[in-house]
């Protein structure tokens, strides 16, 4: 089967890569593009750890097909802090331990941020719902709900 | 191993909750897990898996596989050492291990390896996969614990009980357990009251969100290297070695960062196969498992079938209890069928005791440890006896279970006298807890229950080297999977007397240290903890004598002192305090390199004991519980580093609720496993939980310098129960089987 060369941006950066048809977006981010960041819990999207922004929607990038990029603008882990300077909800799930293992942080935090963009002053359901695609195995929520709250409000008050 | 000094009188860094060392890596991306690697040349590998839960291979055709392009190698057993042999009983360890990675004559579950292909992408593996042609003579199959052990069920394999096993018992039961003290019979006949049931529980999986991933590279010489994400690299060094028939110090592995393990990561699949791939096309082979692989052919735990009897007297004494247990471990031996029958009675001091423990074999995938193996299903049985019990009775569960709890000097169930231990703490600390006391509305209920696990020590080597700008880094041989770094850091910058953040704790290749006993048993903060307090004492003890040279004094002269070598008293001289970095960044010109080391077992690691408290609302109509309130009360003996002690018993407890709420093996009558994936086999969402409140017990463990236990596996021992017995006072029926889905629930409020 021939390749697709698709032509996209990631992260603001224009890059274009070949991949063939059947590849998903997580795998093109991964295998094409070192993009590491997203990961593959499931690849059926019930889990959301390769969570990434698709033109302003999020999305599980395992049901996602690469050529399906094309012309498109996607936003993943990888650049959610621009500069030396971490993203608020990054620092504060360091500050919190809303991690253990740390494989479901990225799309978590993906996830989260495009939340936070929608509704700046989620309620602690608000949070749990939009996150229920998000499966983490080892802290139980409290700790990322309690970060992302707290994080929530501070953004508010800096706004 | 004596410790003279643990009464510390305070800590200045233990029990802080600094950032940990691998924050940035873990919220940016850039954490290298199992499948993040990737190397020059590389090939993918897919594997070959029966459909099947009990056939005969009679054929194994690779010929169009092997033509597609872009295939490099295939594989099947006989790639593997021939130097491994099947014995009776206990002596096939490695045996077990390779039959589970790839089947010989057999396939023993739906999951089953037994071939494997390498080719120039994963697409073209998986491709080839389904152009692999295998003849199966199928055979009668059993996947029920119960069904397996019953008169006529297929033999799984004969020759495979080991000496324990009574006679008159069917070949499946690989392992007999059996203790206990007192007269069961004369304590039945001092009871009020007796309550006999049986209770069944269904396997779980553990659910690590990253499914086992492995990059290797094996050359025809026998020299390889292996990056994988495990909870124990040199034990996959040592395993893999013997499979593969390399010698063990030729292959290094470097363990990843590791996306969940739970007790999963403790045994190998996919590497053997890997190097086996590497080592045939001389080319680096990465496998990836996906998530229905992961379902199908890696450690769920055991399923269980229980019968408990427990007496009681009117005031809340237990006059006995008496437990069976069977266990369901997969296709091998291995289900800690002992281990469950000794955690069942524990937390309480009881005069007369008996328990027995079965490990059975089945058409299943080979059980794995999950977190306290064995103890959650027990505490479920006997927990939910001793709270009917106190229904009957008009009981607080509260007070029986303090009336009856083990406490210093008791008889634990299972034969060893108990050290200082927490229960009553956690007991004491739970009856005056507000949870405790807040009033539930009509169609909720409240449990409790306790629970308890024995921790673990084992085979640990640290080694903590001094740079010459007065920082220190720290090699450990133990897979970080929660945080320990943090708490490694913390407790040598606590002996050193330097900041936490002039400490970096790294995960050593087994090329760097000695061999370290896998991340298991809750045994890292405790006994890596240990190795790194002694390996900073062993460093001290060097710079204490670097600052003795230089003042002209006896060794035995100085002191360490917050982070200083002072003179040790007046009489011996009076010099300005040397910092560890003063000594440090001379070391070069004073003698050389100052490096501390541990190497030795640990063998103090004190049990722990937790309470939960949980309130749940039943939906009459649905069948669906809602967890409302959840406090997890447990003994850390010491946090080392608060919040990730609080999120180990919040781990546990959610890992719970869903085994006891959702989880399930759902095997058809075919003997395939039907709900492979995470749509089917559901874990809890954020959606379904509530904020699980903690409360840090600490009752020091006296083998520990600074009075550490292990936390991780204790939080899932009550939960279970805990639920169940909220359950029970909700819908007011008492479940006996898990998981306590809704269809389960509905049909016992119909039978009512």
């Amino acid at each position: 089967m021939s390749n697709i060369h698709v032509n996209t941006t990631v992260n603001g950066d224009e890059i274009g890569f070949l991949c063939d048809p059947r590849e998903t977006l997580l795998d093109c981010l991964r295998d094409k593009l070192s993009l590491t960041g997203a990961k593959e819990g499931c690849g059926t999207g019930d889990c959301g750890a390769c969570s990434v922004k698709l033109s302003g929607r999020l999305v599980c990038s395992c049901l996602v097909l690469g050529a399906e990029a094309e012309g498109q603008e996607i936003e993943t882990i990888e650049g959610m802090s621009r500069d030396e300077n971490l993203h608020p909800l990054q620092e504060k799930f360091i500050e919190y331990a809303a991690l253990q293992c740390g494989i479901c942080t990225p799309g978590i935090l993906v996830a989260t941020k495009a939340l936070l963009e929608k509704n700046p002053d989620p309620t602690e359901t608000e949070v749990r719902y939009w996150l229920a695609g998000n499966l983490c195995r080892c802290t139980g929520y409290d700790k990322i709900i309690r970060a992302i709250l707290d994080t929530a409000a501070d953004m508010r008050e800096a706004s | 191993m004596a410790l003279d000094d643990q009464s510390k009188p305070y800590f200045k860094f233990v029990g802080t909750r600094p950032k940990r060392p691998d924050g940035i890596d873990k919220v940016t991306g850039r954490a290298k897990f199992g499948a993040d690697s990737y190397a020059a040349g590389m090939l993918h590998g897919a594997i070959v898996r029966s459909p099947h839960a009990h056939a005969r291979i009679k054929s194994i055709d690779t010929s169009e596989a092997e033509a597609l392009k872009g295939v490099k190698a295939v594989v099947t057993r006989a790639d593997f050492s021939k130097d491994i042999k099947f014995t009776s009983g206990k002596d096939s360890e490695h045996w077990n291990v390779l039959e589970n990675v790839m089947a010989d004559e057999k396939v023993l579950y739906d999951g089953h390896a037994l071939a494997a292909i390498a080719a120039t992408s994963a697409l073209i593996a998986r491709d080839a996969v389904k152009l692999v042609k295998v003849e199966y003579e199928i055979l009668s199959h059993v996947t029920d614990v119960d069904e397996a052990m019953a008169i006529g069920a297929p033999v799984i394999r004969k020759g495979a009980s080991d000496k324990s096993v009574p006679s008159g018992l069917h070949e499946n039961v690989v392992s007999y357990y059996e203790s206990g003290h007192g007269d069961v019979e004369t304590g039945f006949t001092e009871a009020d009251l007796i309550i006999e049931e049986s209770f069944k529980t269904e396997a779980t999986h553990q659910g690590y969100i990253e499914p086992h991933a492995c990059l290797a590279s094996l050359g025809s010489d026998g020299k390889g290297e292996l990056w994988c994400t495990t909870q124990g690299h040199f034990s996959f060094q040592k395993v893999c070695a013997a499979l593969l028939g390399l010698e063990t110090s030729q292959l290094r592995v470097t363990a990843s960062e590791i996306g969940g393990g739970f007790g999963g990561k403790t045994t190998v699949f996919i590497e053997p196969v890997a190097l086996a791939l590497s080592r045939k096309t001389n080319r680096p082979v990465k496998i990836v498992m996906s998530r229905s692989e992961v379902f199908r052919a890696t450690g769920p735990t055991a399923s269980t079938s229980m019968d408990i009897k427990i007496g009681m007297k009117k005031d809340g004494t237990i006059t006995a209890g008496q437990g069976t247990f069977r266990l369901q471990g997969g296709a091998f031996p291995g289900a800690p069928g002992g281990m469950t029958a000794m955690c069942a009675f524990a937390p309480y001091a009881l005069k007369n005791v008996h328990q027995i423990g079965y490990s059975v074999m089945s058409n299943r995938p080979k059980q794995a440890a999950y977190r306290a193996p064995g103890s959650p299903m027990a505490a479920f049985a006997v927990e939910s006896v001793i709270d009917a019990l106190c229904k009957k009775l008009d009981l607080d569960p509260i007070e029986v279970r303090l009336k009856n709890a083990s406490r210093k000097g008791t008889k634990a169930s299972y034969g060893p006298t108990f050290e200082e231990i927490g229960l009553v703490e956690c007991l004491e600390t739970a009856k005056s807890h507000s949870h405790y006391k807040a009033p539930l509305k009509k169609g909720q209920g409240r449990g409790i229950s306790c629970g308890f696990w024995f921790n673990f020590g084992g085979e640990t080597a640290v080694s903590l080297a001094l740079s010459e700008d007065g920082t220190v880094q720290i090699s450990v041989g133990t897979p970080d999977i929660g945080g320990s770094r943090a708490s490694i850091a913390l407790m040598a910058a606590e002996e050193l007397g330097i900041p936490y953040d002039h400490i970096r704790c790294t995960v050593a290749d087994t090329a760097t240290l000695g061999y370290n006993e896998i991340s298991h048993g809750s045994r890292v903060t405790y006994a890596t903890g240990l190795a790194t307090i002694k390996a900073a004492r062993d460093a001290i003890n060097k710079l204490c004598k670097r600052a003795a040279e230089k003042w002209g004094i006896p060794e035995e002269a100085v002191k360490w002192e917050d982070g200083h070598a002072v003179p040790s008293g007046p009489n011996a001289g009076d010099f300005e305090p040397l910092s560890l970095k003063n000594i440090s960044e001379k070391m070069g010109k004073t003698g050389g390199p100052i490096v501390g080391h541990f190497e030795a077992n640990p063998e103090g690691a004190g049990v722990s004991f937790a309470t939960h408290i949980v309130d749940a609302e039943v939906d009459p109509e649905t069948g669906k519980t809602q967890i409302l309130r959840y406090t997890v009360i447990q003994d850390a003996g010491k946090a080392i580093h608060p919040s990730y002690v609080e999120g180990q018993f919040q781990g546990g407890a959610a890992q719970g609720i869903g085994w006891a709420l959702n989880e399930e093996y759902i095997y058809g009558s075919d003997g395939r496993l039907q709900n492979a994936g995470f749509l089917d086999y559901r874990i809890p969402l954020a959606s379904d939980l509530p904020m699980i409140d903690t409360v840090i017990v600490e009752v020091p463990n006296p083998g520990h310098p600074y009075g550490v236990r292990g936390v991780g596996e204790t939080s899932i021992c009550p939960p279970l129960a805990a639920i169940a017995n909220a359950v029970s006072q909700a819908a007011g029926v008492r479940l006996t089987e898990l998981p306590m889905s809704p269809p389960s629930i509905l049909a016992a409020l119909k039978a009512e």
